[in-house]
């Protein structure tokens, strides 16, 4: 790539950085792809997509309209999974439970589609549109 | 000779109060300084006392802050790699 652009006459200058930048984007890419994390149910990504579940203030999935047994036994299997994994991180992070999943739920409400379900810091369930979500004030940027 | 003395020797009296004689009047002017220094020290202590309460919280709500802000990147990658229950 580097000779090629040479040839045309560039900056020796910008070739260097270009070419940087391209080896960066491709250690990223495959960084990404390297990656594959297991993806959401479908049940579960319906739910949330349909607001029917939503990302509470505390790291924790709730149930926004009429619950169902269904969706109850849904969202029990999937905070219990998120406990585990908050206190595991939490005690290596040197942290108590409370204070990891309130992080996590500051990022999980950031991190939210427009469409879906979010709980705002007066309590409400709020749907999130394509500005910022409104959260608690001790939320990270 | 000695003369023989039960007690020791006092200056004698010159004034008035030395008589136990002043008057009520002259005692309370004689005082005043000493009330007004009370005053002043009282109303120093009413100055001093400040609630403690709301100072508590402010630190609390600190600390909890900068414990997010430290989780923030760790919380963030726990997501990351938990894709299928976030």
């Amino acid at each position: 790539m580097k000779s090629v652009v040479k040839g045309f006459g560039m900056n020796r200058k910008f070739v260097r950085k270009m070419a940087l930048a391209a080896a960066g984007f491709a250690l990223a890419a495959g960084g990404l792809a390297g990656t594959a994390y297991a993806q959401r149910d479908p049940a579960y990504e319906a739910a949330r997509a349909s607001g029917k579940v939503g990302e509470k203030m505390d790291g924790y999935l709730g149930i926004v309209g009429a619950s169902t047994p269904e969706l109850q036994r849904m969202v029990n299997d999937i905070n219990i999974k998120r406990r585990a994994v908050y206190a595991q991180k939490a005690q290596t992070a040197n942290a108590t439970l409370e204070e990891y999943a309130l992080t996590a739920g500051c990022i999980a409400i950031a991190r939210t589609e427009p469409g879906e379900k979010y709980q705002a810091p007066d309590g409400s369930w709020k749907t999130r549109t394509s500005a910022p979500p409104e959260r608690d004030s001790r939320c990270p940027a | 000779m000695t003369s023989a003395e039960l007690t020791a020797r006092r200056a004698a009296a010159r004034t008035l109060a030395m008589q136990g004689n002043a008057t009520a009047r002259k005692r309370a002017i004689r005082s005043l300084p000493l009330v007004v220094a009370s005053l002043l020290t009282l109303a120093g202590c009413i100055s001093v006392e400040a609630p403690d309460k709301p100072i508590v919280i402010e630190l609390n709500i600190n600390i909890r802050q900068e414990v997010i802000y430290r989780l923030a990147e760790d919380a963030g990658n726990t997501i990351e790699e938990n894709a299928d229950i976030f």
